[in-house]
C-alpha cells in the first residue's frame, strides 16, 4: 500500500519529498508532509462551473483528498463547451454532486463533499473548518459575500497585527474570454477583495430616457423591450431570463423596435447576451486560470515554493501577456482591516460615545449612525428609526452592546476631506476598561 | 447529441461562426500525452475542434494516475494514448478521436510524412533534438506546429512556423475609425446642415458629438490656415471652445465632443505598424502570393490613390448621445463611404489577382469586405526556426535579459530546460530524476549550463545557484497543475491559429510557476 501510494504520486514527490533552494519558510520537506496534506488538509471550492471543474481536479492531482464543492447551480447544456465533469446526460442535475461524483470516480483516495446549496445556506461556522477557500465564481456579489465571512474569522492582537492562527487564506479566480485573474487573499496580510474593489468597476446601464426616447443600438432596443415594454404588457408576471417564451417574446419586440428605427444588429443571441449579461467563456481560459489558483493552494498549505505576490493578471488575445501586480492592502478596509481602537468607560452613553467620535484625531465624525452586529443603536434617519432609536443615547454602550468586554461596531457619519464634507463608514473596535477579567471568570465559572 | 449552436454558445459568442467553422474543419495531433498532452487536448476537444491524433508510445503506470486526469486505474498497463484517447472522446462525441501507439521520436525519426495530414501539431514533453527535426519536417509540410513543456514548476510553449496573417486580430482597445482629423465631402455637407447655436436646448443637446467636432474642427482650420490644433496650447484653446460651446452643464454630447477632440488632433493615415506590413517584400506579389498579400498589395495602391493616404474605412460607429434619426443617418454616412471605398478595393483586388495571372475571383467578396473592415489591424506574426533560434539565438536580446532582473528566472528557466536536454545525452537521466545521484547532479547540470551559455556566446554569464538547484530538485517532474497551466496556454494559442483570430504570442513563453513573474522571450 505505501509502497503503490509512494508511486502514485511519483512526481508531487520531487517537490514535497527534497530540500529547497526557493521555497517558503516554514517548508519541512520529507513524506510527513505529503500525509498530512493527505490527511487533514481541507480545502473548499465555492462553484463548480468552469473554474470550479478545473479546481477539483487541479486540487485532487496536486496532492489534496478532502475537499468540498459548493453550487447551488444545475448543469446546463451551454456549460458543456468547458465544464469538462459534464456530459449531455447530466443536464438539469445539481452540478456540485455530478463534479464530486466524476472526480472520485477517476481518483482513488479523493474525498469530495458536495453540497447543493447557496453559499448563505450556510452557517459561517461551515467556512471555519476548511484551510482553505478556493473561489471559482463569476459574480460580485458572492465572492464579496464568502470574503466577508472569510474576514470574519481574522483577529488582531493589542498591537494591530493579525494573529497568524485566524487568517484564512483565500485564493481567487476569474475569466472572460481571453482574460482572467489569479489572485492570493491572506487577510491582514495582503488586501482582500474588498480592499481592491475598485478592480471591479460596476457595470454601465443604459439611461432609461435613451431606451425610451432616443434608441441609438439594438442592445438599447432589446433592453428597452426587457426593461421596458415587459412591464407595460405584463404588468404582474416577473420577467425569467431562463424561461425561453420569455425571452422569445423580449425578442420579437425588440425586432419591431429596431426595424421602426431603422436600427440593425437584433438578433436572438444578442437579446441573450444583453439580457443574461452572458459573460463569454471558453474551456482554455478557465484551465489556465484555475491550475495557477490551484497551484498556489498547494504553496499556501506546504509552503514546497515562493508564492505569487498577489495578483496575476493573464490576457491572451492580442499575444500573450501575464503580470503579477503587488497590490498593498487599505488599511482602513472595514472588511479585513482592524478598525479603529477605541478603548472607552463601561458607563459611557451613546450621546457621550458620539460627542467622542467628532473629536477623536483619527475619525473627526459626526452626525453619527451606529450599529452593532447588525443591530441598529442610532440611526440619523429616516425619521422613524431616529425616533425608535433615540431613547438608546441616554443608555451606556455598554449595555447597549450586551455587556461584552470588547466587540467591533460600525459607524456611519460625515468627516471632511480636502475641506470637503464625505461620507464614510468606519469599523471600530471598542473594548471597555476594567471588564476583562470579569468576563474570564463568568466564563470560566460557566464552564 | 445537443444543438451545437447551445453547446458552443459561450465561445461562438467570442469567434463566431467561420472561427467555429475552422475547428471544425481542423485535424490535430498530439506528441505524448502526458498531463501536458492531454490538458493541452482536452481543451481543444471541448471546443470541438475536428478529429484529434493522439500519438504515445508509453504504457499507463502507477505514476500517471497521480498526475494525468484522463487515466484511471483501469488503466494500468495499457496504452497511455489509447486510454486518454478514449476518455476525450466521452468530453465530446463530435470530435473524431484517434490514436497511434508509437513514440513520437521513432515517428519523426522513421515517418515524416505522417505529420502532412494534420492541419497542427502540438508536440509536448520532446528534447531539444526531437524538436529540431520535428520543426524542419512541419515547415516543410506546412504544418503549424506548437511545443508545450512542463518541467517542474516551470515550462515553456513556443509557436514555430514561417508565417501566419492575421485580418480580425480583434484587439480589445482599438480608436474608431471617425476621420474627425480628415472628414470626405459627405461628412462635411452631413455637418453642415447641422446648426451648432439652434435655439431649441432639445435639439442643441442632440447634436451628435460627430457633428460637433467636424464643424468646430472646419472653423479652426479656416481661421488657421487649413491647420488643425497641434500644439498644446491649440489643443486646450480648442477644448475651451468646446466647452464655450454648450449652453446647458448637463449636455452629455459637448462631454462626449470634448472627450474625443483627441481624435481630431490625431495625425492623418496610416500607422508605422500598418507601413511596415505594406514595405514588406512579401506585398510584391506574384501567382504564388497568398490571399492576404495580394490584399495587402491591393490595399497599397488603394491608400496611394484612391484613399488618398487612408485606408478604407471601417464604416461602424461607436454610441453616442443623439436623436435616434440623426444617429442612424450619420451611421449611414459611415456606412455608404465604407461601401465605396469596398467596391474600389474589390476593383483592385481583382486587377491585383489578374497582373499575376491568378483567377480574378479567387478571393470572395466576404474575405475582402472583412479586410476592408480590419485593414488598420492586421498582423502578421514569424517565427524563427526552432534550429536557428537554438544555434544562434538573439545574443543582445539574450545579454540584455541575463542582466535584467525582471527576466533573469524566466531566462534562467530558458537555459536550465537546454542544458537539461544536453544533460540527458550526456547522462542518459534527467538531472535529479533519482534521489540517489542529486548531489553530483547539481554540479554537473551547472557546467552543462555553463557551457551552453559560452557555446551561445555568452562567455561569463552566470545562472543563480538557486534556481540550478531547484531545477534539480524538479527532477523531470510533470506536475498536474503545472501541465494544466501550459497546456492550457498551449490550446489558447492553437486556437487563435486555427480560426486565424485574435493574435498569437510572439517568441518563446517562459512559465515561472515560481513567483509567476512570466516572461515571453524573442531569440
Ligand atoms: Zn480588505
Amino acid at each position: 500500500m505505501a509502497e503503490t501510494e509512494a508511486s502514485r504520486s511519483r512526481d508531487l514527490d520531487k517537490l514535497l519529498l527534497r530540500r529547497g533552494n526557493l521555497v517558503g519558510p516554514r517548508f519541512e520537506p520529507g513524506t510527513e508532509l505529503r500525509d498530512d496534506l493527505q490527511t487533514y488538509a481541507r480545502v473548499l471550492v465555492v462553484g463548480a462551473g468552469g473554474l470550479g471543474c478545473e479546481l477539483l481536479k487541479d486540487l485532487a492531482l496536486s496532492g489534496f483528498r478532502n475537499l468540498d464543492v459548493i453550487d447551488m447551480d444545475r448543469i446546463e447544456v451551454t456549460n458543456l463547451n468547458r465544464q469538462f465533469l459534464f456530459r449531455l446526460e447530466d443536464v438539469g442535475k445539481p452540478k456540485a454532486e455530478v463534479a464530486a461524483k466524476r472526480v472520485m470516480e477517476r481518483i482513488s483516495g479523493a474525498n469530495i463533499v458536495p453540497h447543493f446549496c447557496r453559499i448563505e445556506d450556510k452557517e459561517i461556522d461551515f467556512y471555519n473548518d476548511f484551510n482553505i477557500i478556493a473561489l471559482g465564481l463569476d459574480s460580485l456579489e458572492a465572492r464579496s459575500y464568502i470574503n466577508n465571512v472569510a474576514c470574519s474569522f481574522l483577529e488582531y492582537d493589542s498591537d494591530d497585527n493579525p494573529r497568524e492562527e485566524t487568517i484564512k487564506p483565500m485564493v481567487d479566480g476569474g475569466t472572460e474570454g481571453f482574460k482572467g485573474h489569479a489572485r492570493v487573499i491572506l487577510p491582514g496580510i495582503t488586501p482582500c477583495f474588498e480592499c481592491t474593489i475598485w478592480l471591479f468597476p460596476p457595470q454601465v446601464k443604459f439611461p432609461l430616457c435613451t431606451l425610451a426616447e432616443t434608441p441609438r443600438t439594438a442592445a438599447h432596443c432589446i433592453e428597452y423591450a426587457h426593461l421596458i415594454k415587459w412591464n407595460e404588457v405584463h404588468g404582474g408576471t416577473a420577467f425569467d431570463p431562463d424561461n425561453p417564451k420569455h425571452m422569445k417574446w423580449v425578442y420579437d419586440e425588440a425586432v419591431k423596435r429596431a426595424e421602426l428605427f431603422g436600427i440593425p444588429g437584433v438578433t436572438y443571441s444578442l437579446t441573450q447576451g444583453v439580457v443574461k449579461n452572458i459573460i463569454p467563456a471558453i474551456a482554455s481560459t478557465n484551465a489556465i486560470i484555475s491550475a495557477a489558483c490551484a497551484l498556489e493552494t498547494l504553496k499556501i498549505a506546504t509552503e514546497c515554493s515562493k508564492t505569487m505576490s498577489n495578483y496575476l493578471t493573464y490576457n491572451g488575445s492580442e499575444g500573450l501577456h501575464t503580470k503579477v501586480a503587488e497590490f498593498e492592502r487599505d488599511k482602513d478596509c472595514l472588511v479585513c482591516g482592524p478598525g479603529v481602537l477605541i478603548e472607552l468607560d463601561p458607563s459611557i452613553t451613546l450621546q457621550k460615545f458620539m460627542d467622542l467620535l467628532e473629536e477623536h484625531p483619527k475619525l473627526r465624525l459626526s452626525k453619527a449612525s451606529v450599529t452593532h452586529q447588525g443591530k441598529n443603536l442610532y440611526m440619523q434617519a429616516p425619521p422613524v428609526l431616529e425616533e425608535m432609536t433615540r431613547p438608546n443615547l441616554s443608555l451606556p454602550v455598554f449595555d447597549l452592546m450586551g455587556k461584552l468586554s470588547k466587540d467591533v461596531v460600525h459607524v456611519n457619519g460625515m468627516t471632511s476631506k480636502n475641506d470637503q464634507k464625505v461620507s464614510c463608514l468606519r469599523k471600530l473596535r471598542l473594548v471597555f476598561k476594567g471588564v476583562d477579567g470579569v468576563t474570564d471568570m463568568d466564563t470560566a465559572g460557566g464552564a | 447529441m445537443a444543438e451545437p449552436t447551445v453547446k458552443y454558445d459561450r465561445q461562438l459568442r467570442i469567434w463566431g461562426d467561420q472561427g467555429q467553422a475552422a475547428l471544425e474543419k481542423s485535424s490535430i495531433c498530439l506528441l505524448n500525452c502526458g498531463p501536458t498532452g492531454s490538458e493541452t487536448l482536452k481543451n481543444l476537444v471541448l471546443g470541438g475542434v475536428g478529429s484529434i491524433t493522439v500519438v504515445d508510445g508509453s504504457k499507463v503506470e502507477v505514476g500517471d494516475l497521480g498526475n494525468n486526469f484522463m487515466v484511471d486505474e483501469a488503466s494500468l498497463g495499457q496504452s497511455k494514448a489509447k486510454c486518454v484517447c478514449s476518455f476525450l472522446q466521452e468530453l465530446n462525441d463530435a470530435v473524431k478521436a484517434k490514436f497511434v501507439e508509437e513514440y513520437p521520436e521513432t515517428l519523426i525519426e522513421t515517418n515524416p510524412s505522417f505529420f502532412s495530414q494534420f492541419t497542427l501539431v502540438v508536440a509536448t514533453q520532446l528534447v531539444e533534438n526531437s524538436m529540431i527535426k520535428l520543426d524542419r519536417i512541419c515547415r516543410e509540410a506546412n504544418v503549424m506546429l506548437v511545443f508545450a513543456r512542463s518541467y517542474g514548476l516551470t515550462g515553456f510553449v513556443r509557436i514555430s512556423l514561417k508565417e501566419h496573417t492575421v485580418i480580425e486580430s480583434k484587439p480589445d482597445h482599438f480608436l474608431d475609425d471617425l476621420r474627425l482629423n480628415n472628414p470626405w465631402p459627405e461628412l462635411k455637407r452631413f455637418a453642415e446642415d447641422f446648426d451648432l447655436n439652434v435655439q431649441d436646448p432639445v435639439a442643441h443637446k442632440h447634436i451628435p458629438y460627430v457633428v460637433i467636432l467636424v464643424k468646430m474642427a472646419d472653423e479652426w482650420a479656416k481661421s488657421h490656415g487649413g491647420r488643425l490644433p497641434s500644439t498644446r496650447e491649440e489643443k486646450k484653446e480648442f477644448k475651451e471652445l468646446l466647452k464655450a460651446g454648450m449652453v446647458a452643464p448637463d449636455e452629455d454630447n459637448y462631454k462626449e465632443a470634448i472627450d474625443a477632440s483627441f481624435k481630431v488632433f490625431a495625425p492623418k493615415g496610416i500607422s508605422s505598424d500598418l507601413q511596415q506590413i505594406l514595405n514588406d517584400s512579401s506585398a510584391e506579389v506574384d501567382s504564388s502570393s497568398s490571399d492576404f498579400w495580394v490584399l495587402v498589395a491591393a490595399l497599397k495602391e488603394f491608400i496611394a490613390n484612391e484613399g488618398g493616404g487612408e485606408v478604407p474605412l471601417e464604416g461602424s460607429i461607436p454610441d453616442m448621445t443623439s436623436s435616434t434619426e440623426q444617429y442612424v443617418n450619420l451611421q449611414n454616412i459611415y456606412q455608404a463611404k465604407a461601401e465605396a471605398d469596398f467596391l474600389v478595393m474589390e476593383r483592385l483586388v481583382r486587377s491585383t489577382l489578374k497582373k499575376i495571372g491568378s483567377d480574378p475571383n479567387r478571393i470572395p467578396r466576404a474575405t475582402i469586405k472583412s479586410f476592408c473592415k480590419n485593414a488598420r489591424k492586421l498582423k502578421v506574426c514569424r517565427y524563427r526556426q526552432i534550429e536557428d533560434e537554438f544555434n544562434s539565438p538573439n545574443i543582445p536580446e539574450l545579454q540584455k535579459f541575463l542582466t535584467d532582473e525582471d527576466y533573469s528566472l524566466a531566462v534562467g528557466i530558458y537555459i536550465l530546460v537546454r542544458a537539461v536536454d544536453r544533460f540527458v545525452a550526456n547522462y542518459n537521466s534527467f538531472p535529479g530524476q533519482f534521489d540517489s545521484a542529486m548531489d553530483e547532479d547539481i554540479p554537473r547540470l551547472k557546467s552543462t549550463a555553463i557551457s551552453l551559455l559560452n557555446d551561445l556566446g555568452c562567455n561569463g554569464a552566470t545562472l543563480a545557484e538557486d534556481l540550478i538547484n531547484e531545477m534539480c530538485r524538479f527532477g523531470a517532474a510533470e506536475l498536474h497543475a503545472v501541465a494544466a497551466l501550459v497546456g492550457g496556454i498551449a490550446s489558447q494559442e492553437v486556437i487563435k491559429l486555427i480560426t486565424r483570430q485574435f493574435v498569437p504570442m510572439s517568441g518563446t513563453f517562459i512559465f515561472n510557476g515560481i513567483d509567476h513573474k512570466s516572461q515571453l522571450l524573442s531569440l
